[in-house]
């Protein structure tokens, strides 16, 4: 599907400057990695292996990760990696070794409405990449000049304009944290009887 | 580079995620998908923000509070699938079906340890 979108980008926008025949090496890397991450994602969503689906999670998020840093934002690439990589993808594992899945291939991994999910994800992906194409098919990014995403620029910003979002995120933070240890506490006849007490 | 590799890849990336959603049978693959679609919207605000070289760098920032909530939601979505896996004995989504509108519900294979499960005294009070 990229490569149709390569096709009609360059036979509408042949009179843009840059040239999408003869694209830059920073565009040939980006077009690579995607690939690849559209790959492991897609394998992601199909395999009927459950632990097999998070560890090429990993494989999908590293790739954003990298495309992050090809559009020069790099303090957002290693959040992505100590963030995602480090604590989210291990936090599935977690999750799916707590709630006993099967190591081997799992044959209902996916629903009844396979065919239904797929038709929709098509459509979806065909509207909106018709679309973006369609607006952005001359538009360019300058990705020369000074780093737009390095940690020096990214705490500046982040400490200058949007310090109360940001104070505001982690008391958020703090609240999930509460609560999915509220949540996840076996209720054991400590728990009970103090609530009981409580009450 | 041009903006439409970018935004088509995030499109891409975001239409995967919803057909997991839509497919995928067990709740922490439900999940999984889900953090696919956040990243191809983190994607698409940062390839937007450093095409339009905002002073403020809203997306950036943005993208930044977007990851931090989704670890948030990642943490009460599985404490809530932990929580309904020990309640109910699955953790799939096609067998909760107890809010089913038609239907009586199902008895429910009840393998999960039985403890009954009493209102939580906080929603109760």
């Amino acid at each position: 599907m990229i490569g149709t979108t390569l096709a009609a980008a360059a036979a509408a926008g042949s009179g843009a400057s840059p040239g999408f025949l003869s694209p830059s090496g920073v565009e040939i890397a980006f077009l690579l990695v995607g690939l690849a991450t559209l790959g492991a994602a897609v394998v992601t969503v199909t395999t009927k292996q459950l632990v097999h689906a998070a560890l090429w999670l990993v494989v999908a998020l590293g790739g954003i990760a990298v495309e992050y840093l090809l559009l020069t934002a790099e303090f957002i690439a290693w959040v992505q990696v100590l963030i995602y990589l480090g604590s989210v993808v291990v936090l599935l594992l977690f999750g799916l070794m707590l709630t006993k899945a099967p190591i081997g291939p799992s044959p209902d991994a996916d629903s009844g409405n396979r065919w239904v999910a797929l038709g929709v994800a098509v459509a979806a992906a065909g509207a909106l990449v018709w679309v973006v194409v369609d607006a952005f098919r001359t538009t360019w990014i300058d990705l020369d000049g000074p780093v737009q995403g390095s940690t020096a620029v990214s705490g500046e910003i982040l400490f200058r304009h949007w310090v109360l979002p940001f104070e505001a995120l982690s008391v958020l933070l703090l609240a999930a944290l509460i609560g999915a240890i509220v949540l996840s506490r076996k209720n054991g006849d400590t728990g009970t009887a103090r609530q009981e007490g409580k009450r | 580079m041009h903006l439409a590799y970018p935004a088509v890849l995030a499109a891409l990336l975001f239409c995967t995620g919803l057909y997991g959603v839509l497919a995928r049978r067990n709740a922490i693959l439900v999940l999984m998908s889900v953090e696919l679609m956040l990243n191809a919207v983190n994607l698409n605000l940062v390839a937007f923000d450093v095409w339009l070289r905002d002073t403020v760098h809203a997306g950036q920032a943005l993208t930044l509070f977007t990851i931090a909530i989704a670890a948030a939601e990642i943490g009460i979505g599985l404490a809530i699938v932990l929580m309904v896996y020990r309640n109910r004995g699955t953790s799939d989504v096609d067998r909760l079906r107890d809010t089913v509108e038609g239907r009586e519900p199902a008895p429910t294979s009840d393998s999960a340890p039985a403890e009954p499960t009493a209102p939580r005294p906080e929603v109760a009070a």
